[in-house]
């Protein structure tokens, strides 16, 4: 399905992944890939299935049929918890954080730093805390507060603070941008930048076409569960996209 | 990082004096209020008797120290609701364990276990209490894999336990009462002899204070590592001061409630002790149920702050679909949070069997209403994610506060349904309030 050959083995590849809800085919023989360095936008309408696809990779849910190969290598995932040993970080569009707690202790939520005695250093987490805070949005101050209290943008620099932190190589995107005013959308983008020149792997689910212009190498574009196809963003016009994800026909062919 | 990084919006709307020393010793307001209105329902209750009846009795060594006891068997069981309220259950049948296991322990200790080791023998009431907790441990552990691995709600399942284990205890000993229970066994539900006298209270009164200065101390020394803000000097002093100043205060009160006069002439019979002509003054002291759950209040807080355990319960109930994508396994930690809320309740079990000195059918009928009322009026959130152990402490303080004052002044039983009905849909309400104001 790639458009173009490319000789490195790819770090992400779901092949033929198909999962159903109450007969309903949510994801219907999908494969799609990702490699190093590079954005795969993920697109089509609500409902199309691209969230479902993801969280099957993010351990959310458990495919019905299909693989999961990272580095070649077949990879089990049945839980979060698994996904995370494959360094694989998801910023969902929710956010998925605890209200209640603050900033520090969603960011290590699963994975709490602790004393020598298995104890929660909370100091320590902090400090970590303040750290990467200082580095991805130096504007951020409320570290003892909990989250419920915080703006839009803070709340999602905490989550994207959450998968930055822990080296990840495969990075999972939800949105990111929905809940943002311009001036954090453009903070988040210099971060995918960033983080793509560092040799990740993002998959970026989002709606705004000129995001997916600006931000993607690579587009795979889903329709009522199917995969439509994938494009290089750089051989296409934005209108070829958005008649993939209206129409469900690949460019070149007659609508 | 400097002073002003990082106070919560709640505490800057307050800047009149009060609000600047809650600020800076970092006092959860919450806390404030709680107490106050304990103080004020326990001088309320001494002036009513003081004007009505002649006589205020509320606010005396003696009936305080009964006030203690008689919180111990609701206060532990409250430590464990917290966390079942915190991850949006709910635990009907605390009461009905109770009941279930203080008749198993009943049986144990008085129909088994002396055809064994003999009457009175030093093992029993230890084979007993073990016995006691690890059957409420596996009623919990129990009715939380239903909960978490059947999908029913645990609503219905501890409807189901609150019926099943009053007719359960009921069976068991086909409705008798057994007793009276072990004489060690009995120690541990108070009495003149179930507490620690005053030197072991001035003893448990100094390593608390000293535990006190430490705990100021080796935050501050934390903090300052990190260069996080700190509080000012004067803070932690005046906090320090307060906290041991409230601890020997307590000291100098259960001590200043004697023995009766039978018991001390009996003890002294059986030491060979003359008794002088004026009496003997022997102390109380703290009460051994007093000390129950003084330990259960400091461990579950460390539980609850200290480890993940704890982080997990509070993460669960502030969104439980975060804490599974985090990697958290929600299901087994229901398993484990309803386990530990049947150990407690097994505890308690033993503290309040042994008070009663006997295992009755009816043991700890209603307590389920109370030890939630006492979770609720402590400030834990029905909506989950909220709650702390010390607020349920003083909730179930605050229940017994109102049920024995109540009684001292003489209203009837109606009357007290009536209004402890009306102090905990008020105590929700203002909770309500000050949390809206809070944001």
């Amino acid at each position: 399905m790639t458009t173009t050959e490319k000789p490195r083995t790819p770090l992400v590849e779901m092949r033929d992944i198909s999962i159903a809800f109450g007969g309903i085919k949510a994801v219907d023989h999908v494969t799609i890939d990702l490699y190093p360095g590079e954005v795969v936008g993920l697109l089509g309408h609500n409902g199309a299935g691209k969230s479902t696809l993801i969280k099957c990779l993010s351990g959310a849910y458990q495919a019905d049929g299909g693989d999961i190969f990272i580095d070649g290598k077949k990879a089990t995932i049945t839980n979060p918890r698994d996904a995370r040993h494959y360094n694989i970080e998801t910023i969902y569009q929710t956010l998925a954080l605890a209200d209640n707690l603050d900033a520090a202790s969603n960011l290590f939520l699963g994975r709490e730093l602790v004393t020598a005695a298995g104890l929660v250093d909370d100091v320590r987490m902090e400090a970590e805390t303040r750290k990467i805070m200082g580095r991805l949005n130096p504007n951020f101050r409320k570290f003892n507060v909990p989250v419920s209290a915080l703006s839009g943008g803070q709340r999602q620099s905490v989550a994207i603070a959450r998968a930055v932190y822990f080296n990840a190589r495969i990075l999972i995107m939800d949105e990111p941008t929905a809940a943002l005013g311009p001036h954090e959308t453009q903070m988040v983008a210099e971060l995918i930048e960033e983080l793509k020149a560092q040799g990740l792997g993002i998959f970026l689910i989002e709606h705004d076409i000129h995001n997916v212009m600006k931000l993607c190498d690579r587009a795979s574009v889903m329709k009522n569960g199917q995969l439509v196809g994938t494009v290089n963003v750089k051989d296409v016009t934005d209108e070829d996209i958005l008649g993939m994800i209206i129409l469900g026909k690949k460019p070149g062919q007659a609508a | 990082m400097t002073q002003t990084t990082s106070h919560p919006s709640a505490a800057s709307a307050e800047s009149g004096p009060i609000g600047r020393f809650l600020k800076a010793t970092e006092i959860d307001t919450r806390l404030v209020g709680m107490v106050g209105a304990l103080v004020a329902i326990w001088v309320g209750f001494h002036l009513y008797g003081l004007i009505v009846n002649g006589t205020g009795v509320f606010l005396t060594p003696r009936n305080l120290w009964n006030l203690s006891v008689q919180t111990a068997s609701i206060g532990i069981m409250a430590c464990g609701m917290v966390l079942v309220i915190i991850t949006r259950h709910i635990d009907l049948s605390v009461g009905s364990v109770l009941g279930f296991t203080a008749m198993v322990m009943g049986i144990t200790q008085v129909w088994i276990l002396p055809q064994w080791l003999g009457l009175g023998h030093p093992l029993i009431w230890l084979i007993t209490g073990v016995v006691g907790i690890a059957v409420g441990t596996a009623i919990g552990a129990f009715h939380g894999w239903l909960v978490a691995y059947r999908g029913i709600p645990a609503f219905i399942v501890t409807l189901g336990g609150l019926l099943v284990w009053r007719g359960a205890a009921f069976l068991l000993a086909r409705g008798e009462t057994i007793s009276p229970v072990d004489a060690h066994f009995a120690l541990i539900g108070g009495g003149p002899y179930g507490s620690i006298g005053a030197i072991g209270s001035w003893v448990v009164g100094l390593i608390v204070c000293a535990a006190i200065v430490w705990l100021l101390v080796a935050g501050r020394r934390q903090r300052k590592k990190f260069e996080f803000p700190l509080r000012p000097m004067w803070a932690e002093y005046t906090l320090g001061i307060v906290g041991c100043a409230v601890m020997i205060g307590a000291v100098l009160l259960v001590n200043a409630y004697p023995w009766p006069r039978g018991i001390v002439s009996q003890y002294a019979a059986a030491q060979g002790i003359e008794v002088p002509e004026g009496g003997l003054f022997i102390s109380h002291g703290f009460a051994i149920p007093v000390l129950v759950l003084a330990c259960v209040g400091v461990v579950m807080t460390f539980i609850m702050t200290r480890t993940r355990f704890g982080r997990y319960v509070l993460a669960i109930g502030g969104n439980p679909d975060a804490a599974e994508l985090a990697g958290i396994d929600t299901r087994w930690m229901t398993v484990k949070i309803f386990a530990l809320m049947g150990f407690l309740t097994g505890l308690s079990a033993i503290v309040a069997s042994a008070r009663l000195n006997s295992a009755t059918n009816s043991l700890g009928q209603l307590d389920e209403l109370y030890v939630i009322a006492a979770a609720v009026i402590g400030g834990t959130s029905l909506a989950g994610g909220v709650g702390t152990i010390y607020g349920a402490i003083i909730g179930a303080l605050v229940m017994q506060s109102l049920k024995t004052g109540m009684v001292l002044i003489g209203f009837d039983a109606a009357m007290q349904d009536i209004v402890v009905g009306v102090v905990l849909v008020l105590a929700v309400y203002v909770d309500k309030l000050y949390r809206s104001r809070a944001k």
